[in-house]
């Protein structure tokens, strides 16, 4: 039955994930000033505070799926403030692709770690089967030995391993590329340096270089060493890793976004702006119109990305639908910070307030994890039953 | 919970209202937007499948199922991607009919209702939207004057569907007493069409919708009975009346969007130029994936404020938001389409025109269509 009541259970999450947003807010200034500072692993205010996850005990089946919720958490820890939130976070991109690629045993062994999630090089960032990153196997010391440079990998410094896209054989093109886990310490891999940003900046952005960096045979994801002819190979596998993150890179975009309408209408009202619902065209002032247009924007995107959720917990594909709410979200949420500044102008602007740093934050949402437009590549593919070569 | 799981009987609801759409009201709607007149028998042949009836109470001759607007909303999108014309023309009387059902008095309802249960098609409309270029639903220019035991009705109304034949209209007016704006001041009085006083214009010749007809009211000093005030003494709660229809309204032009995607993307796969598809390019295919991500979008709005009407709660919020989305994302789509069939988007051989046309209409038509 189609719902979108959140229950008691629901709700004691998010009122516990808004008073740490809450916290996490006195320290977003300091290290988005600071940049090459790292936030603290606890905030002093809230290190008693329990983990957000032992609120997910004792919940029936009355209470909103798994999936979902996770969606609306990482909606509500971004909503405090997106770098503080991600510093709390023991788990990183690279994370998701070792559950989706790894074996159980590589789960096992390594699912404890933070890790990183390392694709894009200095020539390829959208088209990952331009991946030029070398593993060559040395069989006799069975080895893989890697040799490349990756940028703009998100939690890199923090991580304790990386996952890493490197090809077997760059005339296979996409069947060629495979992914290997590399744990912080191994010889070869340097951290090169961290990259300076125009948002998220206390959620560090490392460039790594591998020269000749030997890692046991082992560490290939899934096992599988073989170059399939005339298909993709695992690399449609490893593309799946997207139709959770994408939806969820979308949610946190959305926390964001959220925060700056919730802090514009207290503005607005404040300031005697009228904002009740109800009035058609004629009947609201501009000022008031644009913010409705601005609050429908969001929660059309955000019910996009639980769409997306919904149909992961129901067991159905949802491969088109991560694609639309990472397309949606990132569009909206950066037409509603930059709307938000528009309504409250000189406020808007200021760094005495957190609205400027939103506007910033969220603008990598519409980038990573796939940009808007290879998003909408995605959807049009899908709808109109083409290929890559149909449709470039 | 947050669920976006539709009943069994709501997809075969859907399945059904699918199929009527395209075998009756698509191959019918470019004759009937030509001559401006609806199919005849369309109303009473549509009447058979009890959109309205089913869910009136059992005991004044209805289904007796429960109200469910959010069945209503997944109705709505079938008819108006069959053809947002006729699939308002055959839903009409359910706003009136909601109208009374959900707000009107106990008396009221065994007055009224069975109007909406026999067997023949009964127009019955709503009277909102008035000729003003700053007419506003909550600013209205009709008033309703109390006058010991009755109202005076005043002033002029456009776009009443089906006003033509209406035999029975819920006039929305401004309670002249009332010292409060907005939805309070907002009152509904049923008002036959052989009222003194009041006269049916012609019937109007509007943009789109042609096929749809539309009359203009003037109400002269039209005296209504105070028990004929939708919801007595107390009145009504215009709140949700405008959350149904516009939530109706929003989920009519979600189906006309999709109406438009699925016509262009077949002809843009079939249409080559340069040696390919346009569809295989890039400035084609963005244009429909565009399509898709806000006909989804815009689905689920609809969707959230059809729940919380189903559940009771206030949603008028959440209908402004379907509304307002619908009305620009629509008339977007359209727009779109008319492009990515160039020429052909603008000859009258095939339905895009009609469709740009419809969404520019039924975007401001505020308070028409019920769930």
């Amino acid at each position: 039955m189609i719902d979108f009541t959140l229950t008691p259970n629901d709700q004691k999450i998010f009122e516990h994930l808004r008073a740490e947003g809450l916290v996490a807010r006195k320290y977003a200034r300091q290290y988005d000033e600071n940049e090459h500072e790292f936030p603290p692993d606890e905030l002093p205010e809230a290190k008693d505070w329990p983990d957000v996850w032992t609120f997910m005990k004792g919940r029936t089946k009355e209470d909103t799926s798994l999936a979902v919720m996770g969606m609306l958490i990482s909606h509500w820890q971004t909503w405090g403030d997106y770098s503080v939130r991600m510093r709390r976070s023991e788990s990183g991109l690279g994370n998701a692709a070792l559950s989706a690629a790894g074996t159980k045993e590589q789960v096992a062994k390594w699912g404890h770690l933070i890790l990183s999630m390392a694709i894009t090089e200095p020539g390829c960032g959208s088209d990952p089967s331009r991946v030029q990153t070398t593993a060559v196997l040395d069989e006799k010391t069975n080895e893989w030995v890697l040799n490349g440079e990756k940028i703009f990998v998100t939690t890199g410094c923090r991580a304790q391993g990386v996952v890493v896209w490197a090809t077997l054989d760059r005339s296979a093109g996409r069947a060629g590329i495979k992914s290997f886990l590399i744990e912080k310490g191994t010889p070869g891999f340097v951290v090169a340096h961290k990259e300076k940003k125009l948002g998220i900046r206390a959620d560090d952005t490392a460039a790594y270089v591998f020269q000749d960096c030997r890692i046991p045979r082992g560490n290939l994801l899934g096992g599988n060493e073989g170059i399939p002819q005339g298909s993709s190979g695992g690399f449609r596998g490893v593309m799946k890793t997207f139709n959770m993150t994408r939806p969820a890179v979308a949610a946190l975009g959305l926390g964001m976004s959220q925060a700056a309408l919730d802090f514009t209408r207290e503005q607005l009202t404040e300031a005697g702006v009228d904002l009740s619902y109800g009035p058609g065209v004629h009947g609201l002032s501009a000022a008031a119109r644009k913010f409705q247009q601005l609050e429908a924007l969001q929660e059309a995107a955000l019910l996009t990305v639980l769409r997306a959720g919904w149909l992961s917990d129901q067991s159905q594909p949802n491969n088109l639908e991560a694609s639309v709410s990472k397309a949606k979200g990132g569009t909206a949420v950066r037409q509603i910070t930059q709307g938000c500044i528009e309504l409250l102008g000189p406020m808007g602007i200021s760094r005495e307030h957190l609205l400027e740093k939103w506007f910033r934050d969220v603008r990598i949402t519409d980038i990573y994890e796939g940009t808007g437009q290879i998003q909408h590549l995605i959807i049009a593919r899908t709808i109109l039953g083409y290929g890559r070569n149909e449709l470039k | 919970m947050i669920s976006f799981g539709l009943t069994d009987e709501q997809e075969l609801v859907r399945s059904t209202l699918r199929e009527f759409a395209a075998n009756v009201l698509r191959p019918a709607a470019r004759e009937a937007d030509e001559s401006s007149r609806l199919p005849d028998g369309l109303l009473d042949q549509a009447w058979e499948l009890g959109l309205t009836s089913t869910q009136l109470p059992g005991i004044l001759g209805g289904g007796d199922e429960a109200r469910s607007p959010v069945t209503n909303a997944l109705v709505l999108e079938e008819l108006g991607a069959g053809d947002a014309a006729l699939g308002l023309a055959v839903a009409q009387p359910s706003l009136f009919a909601f109208a009374v059902a959900d707000l009107g008095t106990p008396e009221q309802k065994k007055r009224w209702l069975p109007l909406f249960t026999g067997s023949r098609f009964p127009a019955a409309s709503v009277a909102w939207i008035e000729p003003s270029p700053v007419f506003d639903v909550l600013a209205l220019q009709t008033g309703a004057e109390p006058k010991h035991g009755s109202f005076v009705l005043s002033g002029k109304k456009r776009c009443v569907l089906l006003g033509d034949r209406a035999e029975h209209f819920l006039v929305i007016a401004k309670n002249a007493q009332s010292a409060e704006t907005g939805f309070g001041a907002v009152d509904a009085f049923v008002v036959p069409r052989s009222a003194k006083g009041l006269t049916v214009t012609e019937t109007e010749k509007n943009l789109g919708l042609k096929a749809l007809p539309t009359a203009g009211l003037v109400l002269d000093r039209v005296e209504v009975p105070s028990a004929d005030r939708l919801g007595g003494t107390a009145g009504f709660d215009a709140r949700r009346l405008l959350a149904l229809s516009r939530t109706g309204g929003a989920a009519l032009l979600l189906g006309l969007a999709r109406a438009v995607m699925e016509f262009a993307i077949p002809y843009a796969k079939d249409r080559v130029a340069f040696d390919e598809a346009i569809a295989q390019k890039q400035a084609i295919a963005f244009m429909l994936s565009d399509m898709q991500v806000e006909t989804d979008a815009l689905r689920w709005l609809v969707w959230k404020a059809a729940s919380f009407l189903e559940q009771g709660r206030d949603a008028t919020r959440e209908s402004v938001f379907a509304w307002s989305t619908a009305a620009e994302q629509a008339m977007r789509i359209a727009d779109n389409g008319v492009q990515v069939l160039g020429g052909h988007g603008f000859i009258r051989e095939h339905p895009v025109e009609m469709w740009y046309r419809h969404a520019r209409t039924l975007s401001v038509l505020e308070g028409v269509a019920g769930i």
